[in-house]
């Protein structure tokens, strides 16, 4: 469904996908593991578009959207989870929600559905839908996150350490939602510095450095062998 | 005393508000694309332009306030597409050379195109109102009601119109909003085609007080830039207090001294704003 072909991008001069190839089938949930700056959250940035790759492609659902605009790529069906959450901070939780909803085509009872069914899985959200978004407290904002994200009805989610900063409630919180998304089909491409967690939500795993992509192996392999683990993540 | 205190006070929001109109337009557009638009002014004496060219073969006052914003907001979406779209994301010193050099651009085509003789737009209602010792004019208040409500109806728009959200969102954050499928480049051009659209409106409606003329845009620009800048750049409400607050000073201070040095008061408000309070000061402070 979403495939990456020896992407490369660059911040200014500096070079920071070497070649970064990688797949997602549909209702997987992929993740990308690696330490600190070895480009994990530029993959994601790439793949809509937010960042430019300076060569390769991105194909999502076999249309090359390496140079498409960011907002057409969301509206095909990819939502993002940034790492910061990136909240807007002085709309209300229900306009934040509705930056995802007021698009064309979406009828009233499309948006009602889908507004109802968020609010079903983060009851905290519709208590709070009229208080602006910076006024969350983090777990809140990233529930947010997660909610605006599932408003644009999406295929795949990219989910860029959603659990960072966290308590250990609200982790195990969005473990819980992680499962809702995938019993609903949506496939998830996840980056984590939480790798136990990563490794029991996902079925295939990525392990990224310096730029690329060297490591593949299904979760359940790398439960049982941590050398790999070891060897790039140091732990 | 009293009295003359009064009608000052009355003047100064009218002309407060019509400020309010220009100045919106301009922060607005800085609020949303970083773009500090130099050519904003000229914006303005476009609209009252084209405001004079309608009047002449309508008749119609009205006619000539809904033409010229639209004839200026297409005027201003393609000066984004063109100009300004190209620059998004390089230093803000490009979108000030860029917007300046328009204003040159605009200005001298104004006066090719309509000659240095100013012309007049007549006021669409002529009646006066006793208002103590002077016939107060209709027609400000008219103006000073109608620039409120396009303010408002701005303000109603941001607040509950779909598009109104779009902009908001990517006002805060430019990169989140496109990540949320809003199509960013195209919300920048309507807000610049909408601040230019609230720039022809209070050119239209300033015209029979002023006379056109091709550099009747500088002296409202500046004022306009003031206001923008005490009232906290790119904060809208801010902006609209600022024009009202900084129009009744000058106005009160008219009374003291003569109306061009009035004009002093200002620049004072604005050094004071920057000295102590460079984030403008109708903002809550940042926490």
């Amino acid at each position: 469904m979403l495939t990456l072909t020896d992407v490369h991008a660059h911040y200014g001069k500096s070079h920071v996908l070497h070649g970064v190839s990688l797949h997602v089938g549909p209702g997987e949930v992929v993740a990308i593991l690696g330490r600190n700056g070895v480009g994990k959250s530029t993959t994601l940035k790439t793949i809509l578009g937010l960042v430019r790759a300076s060569a390769g492609r991105v194909v999502f659902e076999g249309r090359d959207v390496t140079a498409a605009p960011a907002h057409r790529v969301a509206r095909m069906g990819i939502g993002y989870v940034p790492e910061d959450r990136r909240i807007f901070r002085l709309l209300s939780v229900h306009e934040n929600l509705r930056t995802g909803l007021d698009r064309p085509g979406v009828a009233p009872e499309r948006r009602e559905r889908l507004l109802e069914k968020v609010y079903r899985h983060f009851p905290v959200l519709r208590e709070r839908r009229s208080q602006t978004g910076g006024t969350l407290s983090g777990g809140e904002q990233q529930m947010l996150a997660i909610a605006r994200a599932m408003m644009l009805e999406p295929k795949i989610i990219l989910l860029d350490e959603p659990t960072e900063g966290l308590m250990p409630r609200m982790v195990a919180q969005i473990r819980e939602i992680i499962d809702v998304l995938r019993a609903e089909g949506v496939a998830i491409l996840l980056v984590e510095q939480n790798v136990p967690l990563t490794l029991e939500v996902s079925e295939r795993v990525y392990v990224m450095e310096k730029g690329t992509v060297r490591h593949e192996a299904p979760a359940a392999a790398l439960r049982q062998d941590d050398a790999v683990i070891h060897q790039y993540l140091g732990i | 005393m009293v009295d003359l205190l009064l009608v000052q006070i009355v003047n100064g929001i009218v002309s407060g508000l019509i400020l309010a109109l220009v100045a919106s337009g301009l922060t607005l557009i800085f609020g949303i694309m970083d773009v500090v638009n130099f050519a904003h002014g000229e914006l303005f004496m476009l609209g009252a332009y084209v405001g004079t060219t309608i009047v002449v073969t309508t008749g119609s006052f009205w006619l000539a306030l809904v033409g010229a914003c639209l004839a200026i907001a297409l005027l201003g979406a393609v000066i984004q597409v063109l100009a300004l779209r190209p620059l998004l994301g390089r230093d803000p010193l490009t979108t000030i050379l860029a917007t300046f050099g328009l204003s040159l651009v605009l200005q001298n085509y104004a006066l090719w195109q309509y000659g240095p003789v100013a012309r007049k737009i007549p006021e669409p209602f002529t009646g006066q109102f006793p208002l103590f010792h002077l016939q107060y004019p209709w027609y400000r208040i008219i103006i000073a009601v109608l620039s409120a409500a396009i303010i408002g109806g701005l303000w109603l728009f941001l607040k509950y119109g779909k598009y109104g959200i779009w902009i908001r969102a990517t006002t805060q954050d430019r990169v989140m909003a496109a990540a949320m499928g809003i199509p960013v480049p195209w919300v920048h051009t309507g807000v610049f085609a909408i601040g230019a659209a609230m720039a022809a409106a209070s050119g239209v409606l300033f015209g029979p007080l002023v006379g056109v003329n091709h550099a009747m845009g500088l002296d409202v620009i500046l004022r306009a830039f003031i206001v923008v800048v005490v009232g906290g750049m790119g904060n809208l409400g801010g902006s609209i207090l600022a024009a009202i607050f900084i129009s009744l000073l000058e106005a009160i201070a008219s009374l003291l001294v003569s109306p061009a040095q009035a004009v002093i008061v200002s620049f004072v408000v604005l050094i004071l704003t920057l000295l102590f309070r460079p984030t403008g000061l109708f903002v809550p402070t940042p926490k």
